[in-house]
């Protein structure tokens, strides 16, 4: 057997490890296990891609020092990264390595093309593809980073963007064309790149905070199928079958975020109603009577109740307020009150975000219930604590007719009593009014996410019999 | 369309499908522990840049590489190592439900 051919098997491996950590994230339990075998299967993907080219004679030193102290300095700042990071800003750093991994994916495209002549349609073709989805994807990433980070957090729309967004698309696939076409001329490739990142950071610009989740998700389905036609490029199998699951994860999860939020995908790319979070106040929505409640008699419904369901929405994540609400849910834990959490699809920033905050806050996970499991139970909650999330529990959307319809709602209205942590009456993302805090049966909490939750919790301890 | 072509695109096919079916049944829970575990294996795209490396020459050659090393290089170490830490944070209810036993003397 040739090195070639046992780098081939241990391909085969690498590439049933990467299925099987996967596999390994359908629980809680095993998923840690999964990530370590992924791991594994890259580290001997990895030892076997060195050792051929190492046997294959042509690498001098100047290729060595490339490869290797580029590898190395990359590794100490992804692991500086991954070391460092926040759990509130995961979803940058997911963003981030999604735009290394698409720009790494149209950089060996580029530097395949320029180092030889062209050649067969299908090998051009995957070039040219590779470029384009990882340039969009490399600069659209950035941004949705920088998006994610607070800079320029709102919809950014200028005159003329939608025609230049056409234009540059326009240019791409006409340059795309004219390489699979046999110009053979590094020029014009240079030019798809330049289009391709133009398309990129204008998809990504108009697009509100809150669409987030979705921009994410089909971003790292991007990232995945640029890998794969890396892999077409070059003529390696690893990589066009791990680019083929990424890109099919990312393709799942877009759907589901898109259908968890109502909204298709087209739309969201069309820039949508995209108001952002930041929400227009609209004090006394409605003329509907909103009732309100202090602190302390609040603490009180807590204290007595036999089970409480709390809601954390996108809100709780943006005050970074979940370690106040695990707070909360132990005093009253330790007086006996029973406590899960519903967590909607797009709680939080990226598709599962919440899940991971409250994990930190050292919630066990199976306190934390998914939307289809908590619905049913809600009638028997004595007390549903909304805090940081709106369009999510509006009942309207049960109804035809308005811009949450068909949403998929928790059923928060259907708690005997259901309170409402929020600064102001201002409406959510969709900028309609919320039913349930009209609801007579809702009371409102005025307040900071955070400053509400500590109120409560010492309102809550203060209350000892 | 060469032969070559062909049989890897029928991999690439199949593989799609390997994945829709794989991760179909992984719950909301894991979302993003999930999206960050395929954000590491699209770092894969590092043997990509080992294998090319025998082979590119000149500046533009090997100013590519070597940021393409240093993309996927952070891709690769920076995504394993974040996903462990999430799913780290996954634990269980502890075995002995925290309950007060201490005669219990709550309103």
């Amino acid at each position: 057997m040739t090195l070639q051919e046992g780098a081939d098997l241990a391909f085969l491996l690498a590439a049933v490890c990467f299925v099987l950590g996967l596999h390994f994230m359908n629980s809680p339990a095993t998923a840690r296990r999964g990530n370590r075998i992924s791991a594994g299967g890259m580290i001997v993907a990895v030892g076997f891609a060195v050792a051929v080219v190492a046997d294959g004679g042509t690498m001098d030193l100047t290729r060595w020092l490339v490869l290797v102290v580029g590898a190395l300095v990359g590794a100490a700042v992804g692991l500086w990264a991954a070391r460092s990071v926040l759990m509130t800003a995961i979803p940058q750093l997911v963003s981030l390595f999604n735009a290394v991994g698409g720009g790494a994916a149209a950089m060996i495209a580029v530097a395949d093309y320029a180092r030889r002549p062209t050649q067969g349609s299908g090998t051009d073709l995957a070039t040219v593809l590779d470029v384009v989805i990882g340039s969009v994807t490399f600069l659209g990433s950035l941004i949705a980073a920088a998006k994610l980070q607070g800079y320029a957090s709102q919809p950014v729309h200028f005159t003329g963007g939608r025609a230049l967004n056409a234009a540059l698309a326009a240019l791409a696939v006409g340059s795309a064309v004219a390489v699979v076409a046999r110009v053979d001329s590094l020029p014009v490739l240079v030019l798809t790149v330049v289009a391709a990142l133009g398309v990129g950071a204008l998809l990504v610009l108009p697009i509100g905070g809150a669409d987030m989740p979705v921009v994410i998700s089909l971003l790292n389905a991007f990232t995945g199928t640029a890998v794969a036609m890396a892999g077409f490029v070059i003529d390696n199998v690893i990589l066009i079958v791990a680019g083929a699951l990424v890109g099919a994860s990312g393709a799942i999860l877009t759907k589901l975020m898109a259908d968890a939020m109502n909204r298709s995908i087209p739309a969201i790319m069309a820039g949508g109603f995209g108001t952002g979070t930041a929400g227009v106040e609209t004090a006394g929505a409605g003329g509907a009577q909103v009732r309100s409640v202090q602190v302390d008699d609040a603490a009180l419904q807590l204290a007595y109740a036999e089970r409480v369901v709390m809601v954390p929405g996108y809100g709780l994540a943006a005050a970074q307020a979940q370690h106040e609400l695990r707070e909360l849910a132990s005093v009253l834990e330790e007086r006996g009150v029973e406590v899960s959490y519903a967590i909607h699809p797009v709680a939080g920033r990226m598709p599962g975000h919440m899940n991971v905050l409250l994990a930190e806050a050292n919630v066990p996970y199976d306190q934390l219930k998914e939307m289809d499991e908590i619905n049913p139970e809600m009638p028997r909650a004595d007390v549903a604590l909304v805090v940081g999330a709106n369009d999510v529990t509006n009942p309207a959307a049960r109804r035809p007719g308005n811009a949450v319809s068909g949403m998929p709602i928790i059923d928060v209205d259907r708690a005997k009593n259901v309170i409402v942590i929020k600064r102001s009456m201002a409406s959510g993302y969709a900028g309609i009014d919320n039913e349930l805090y009209t609801d007579p049966k809702t009371a409102m909490l005025f307040s900071d996410a955070k400053k509400g939750l500590a109120a409560l919790t010492a309102a809550t301890k203060a209350l000892v019999a | 369309m060469t032969h070559g072509f062909v049989s890897e695109l029928t991999v690439f096919v199949l593989a799609l499908l390997v994945g829709f079916e794989v991760i179909s049944k992984v719950p909301a829970t894991l979302h993003t522990p999930l999206m960050s575990g395929a954000n590491s294996i699209h770092g894969v795209v590092l043997v990509g840049v080992i294998v090319l490396s025998s082979q590119v020459h000149g500046p533009l050659g090997y100013v590519l590489t070597f940021l393409a090393a240093a993309f996927a290089g952070a891709n690769v170490v920076g995504g394993y190592a974040v996903t462990d830490r999430m799913l780290e944070m996954f634990k269980k209810r502890p075995a002995p439900p925290a309950r007060p036993d201490d005669g219990g003397d709550r309103p």
